[in-house]
């Protein structure tokens, strides 16, 4: 019987694999943290690019001029470090020879890649990297997110008029590019619109910490209004819990690294009633973006974070993009080239993470929007900022 | 100003306590055998995925109350997590010891273990963190500005009475005064007829279960379980054993507790990246000073 299930699978699987080695097929690398501090962004990212894929080689592929290519992902892990980002990146270059490269995710790792795949001229579009830095110069790297110095003012503007906030307190992850870079952006623009010195504590931790009672204690004697923790959302999760214990009782604003489907498993109800900025707000989606969470809801059994948005964006302009190229040559280093005009002349991309247009350093101009998590730990849409 | 420190010294005192229960286990083990268990960080890992598995098993199988839940789970991961010590000792160490191996090989095998642990952790739960269930609800006191949580004081407490339990253990009993006979004269033990593997194996026991107890106790403050989560603050508790004298279980305590004071304070008065600089530049002084650390002396008895 075993043996038999065997066979059955088997000869489905050279049914199904024989057209697809028949067709040309269309090589995208994905550079995703699958273990390391940040599992659930891969895994999202991943369970994303999978059913996005699935779509298209299962309406025959993708067309590119007149020839249709089935696609093939490759995902490699970079453990969500910066170092292992950077060989992820040459890995999936050089001897995987992708056509174009989606990641990685966090600014930590999509900084220093983004240079790698700048001198390897290759496209490389990150998802979720907000950070200037990465697309900065780099006329090969693309991004789908929005980026920090327009995030930054998104949440100053929001905690001042939501909290009545006059001064601030604001601790982040000092070895992460990410988090030190909104940090900064943070404190000049509250400190711009509010007055000097209205940041009362600027304070700092590192990546693998787990008490920050120290940090909190500062912080909480200058009696700030509410603290903004620009950091992943592992981080957060012992944060606010630690913040609680020491007795603050106040208001914290996040960002966008916080909205990862695993906030809540990990935090529980210590983040109920907080508010931060992000991509997009699963609750209360129309159109295509709330057919987009019920088949992912459908085919995982859970609600489609940002990443897993934000992927299926990026990975949706890099097809746009392949396409637009016209003909493949299946000379690598021309038809990579051919996407890269190919991204530039995509003006304006309708994603389901809100429309978005290019501009000449490959970063998209779209809104954010601002959630709270609500008492059943969803989050919640509260408001929308456009640029 | 006076309420800033007293916080800071409250916050110092838990953080160390970590410390001083991980540097208790790479003490012991030290003084008996002169081996450096470099898995005592992962057994401590080892230790808080068992408080986990435990906990979770008392609150939703068994639907106790909280308070049960965790009067059991103490003890429970105490023994399960001397269980993987002895384990451990029976399976790597012991085998090295009895073919005479020397003791560069031993520690490399320790050093292994660890990763072993670790990596076993990851492929059998995967990377993804978990959630520590809590088990009572904490309280926040606030005297007089100082602010702190029950569950605080009760790490401080549990830890300084486990260090006295520990210590009458080991000179008070006939098994510490074996202990200590053991790592006085390992040639000469044996023929007084003392079962050196017997004495071996309770060492183990000790140390893991001190490391079981860190485990549960870490797990409850700070509710994110990671594969990872031990190898950095072993490592530290292994340099907080050396500094207090390693082999001698005062120093391990006071070392914990003098690490866990120097990373937090330099923290609460300096930029944060300042803290592994300054507090290893502390220890590195003392060191320099003392070079058997606080309590050590040199080729004496150890333990």
């Amino acid at each position: 019987m075993k043996k038999l299930r065997l066979l059955v699978l088997l000869s489905l699987v050279a049914l199904f694999a024989t057209p697809a080695l028949a067709a040309d097929t269309i090589k995208i690398g994905f550079n995703i943290p699958m273990t390391g501090d940040i599992p659930k962004v891969g895994e999202m990212s991943k369970q994303s690019a999978e059913m996005l894929k699935a779509d298209i080689n299962s309406a025959g592929g993708l067309e590119v001029g007149d020839k249709k290519y089935m696609l093939e992902f490759i995902y490699e892990d970079n453990e969500a470090k910066a170092e292992s980002a950077v060989t992820t990146a040459l890995k999936l270059i050089e001897k995987d020879e992708v056509l174009a490269m989606i990641g990685p995710n966090s600014s930590k790792q999509a900084v220093p890649a983004g240079q790698v795949a700048n001198d390897n001229e290759t496209v490389m579009v990150t998802p979720w990297s907000t950070n200037p830095d990465t697309t900065k110069d780099r006329p090969w790297v693309f991004r789908a997110a929005f980026l920090d110095p327009f995030q930054g003012p998104v949440a100053v503007n929001f905690a001042v008029e939501t909290f009545d906030a006059k001064t601030a307190a604001v601790l982040y992850d000092l070895s992460n590019d990410y988090s030190k870079g909104l940090a900064e952006i943070f404190k000049d623009e509250f400190e711009k619109k509010m007055g000097p010195n209205t940041i009362l504590a600027f304070e700092s931790h590192g990546t693998k910490d787990q008490d920050f009672s120290a940090q909190l204690t500062t912080i909480i004697a200058t009696k700030p209004d509410f603290i903004f923790v620009p950091d992943n959302y592992n981080q957060v999760a012992l944060i606010v819990p630690q913040a609680r214990k020491l007795g603050y009782k106040g208001q914290f604003m996040g960002s966008d690294s916080w909205g990862s489907a695993e906030l809540m498993t990990l935090c529980g109800d210590s983040c109920k009633g907080l508010y931060f900025s992000t991509h997009y707000a699963a609750a209360g989606a129309t159109g295509a973006t709330k057919e987009f969470i019920d088949r992912f809801n459908a085919k995982y059994g859970v609600v489609p974070d940002d990443v897993a948005a934000l992927t299926w964006d990026a990975t949706r302009v890099v097809l746009l993009a392949i396409q637009n190229a016209g003909n493949l040559t299946g000379k690598l280093k021309k038809d990579r080239k051919a996407v890269r005009e190919g991204m530039a002349a995509i003006t304006s991309f309708e994603g389901i993470t809100g429309s978005m247009k290019f501009d000449e350093q490959g970063d998209p101009i779209k809104c954010a929007v601002v959630v709270k998590i609500s008492d059943t730990g969803t989050f919640e849409f509260t408001k929308s900022v456009c640029p | 100003m006076l309420a800033t420190i007293i916080q800071n010294l409250i916050n110092a005192l838990q953080w160390g306590s970590f410390y001083a229960l991980i540097a208790l286990g790479y003490t012991l083990v030290y003084g008996v055998l002169t081996l450096i268990n470099f898995a005592h960080g992962d057994i401590f890992m080892v230790g808080a995925y068992i408080a986990f598995f435990v906990a979770t098993f008392f609150l939703t199988t068994a639907e106790l109350p909280g308070w049960a839940a965790l009067a059991l789970t103490i003890p429970l991961t105490m023994i399960l997590t001397s269980m993987v010590g002895v384990a451990l000792e029976r399976v790597a160490y012991r085998p090295l010891r009895r073919k005479g191996a020397n003791r560069l090989y031993v520690v490399i095998t320790a050093l292994m273990c660890g990763l072993i642990l670790e990596n076993a952790n990851l492929a059998l739960l995967g990377a993804s963190r978990k959630a520590f269930p809590p088990m009572i609800t904490e309280h926040v006191y606030n005297i007089g500005g100082v602010i702190f949580t029950d569950l605080k004081i009760a790490v401080i407490v549990t830890t300084i009475l486990a260090f006295f339990v520990l210590h009458k253990i080991v000179t008070k009993t006939r098994v510490g005064m074996a202990m200590r006979a053991i790592s006085y004269d390992k040639f000469a033990v044996p023929l007084m007829g003392i079962p050196m593997d017997n004495i071996i194996v309770i060492t183990f026991v000790l140390g893991s279960g001190m490391a079981g107890l860190a485990g549960i106790m870490f797990a409850m403050s700070y509710p994110i379980l990671e594969p990872y989560m031990g190898a950095l603050i072993g490592w530290k508790a292994f340099i907080a054993a050396v500094v207090g004298g390693i082999g001698d279980i005062r120093g391990a305590f006071l070392g914990g507790f003098l690490l866990g004071a120097v990373e937090i304070l330099v923290v609460a008065f300096f930029p944060s990246t300042f803290r592994d600089l300054i507090a290893f530049t502390v220890l590195l002084v003392i060191l320099a000073f003392r070079p058997t650390g606080l309590f050590g002396v040199a080729k004496t008895t150890k333990i």
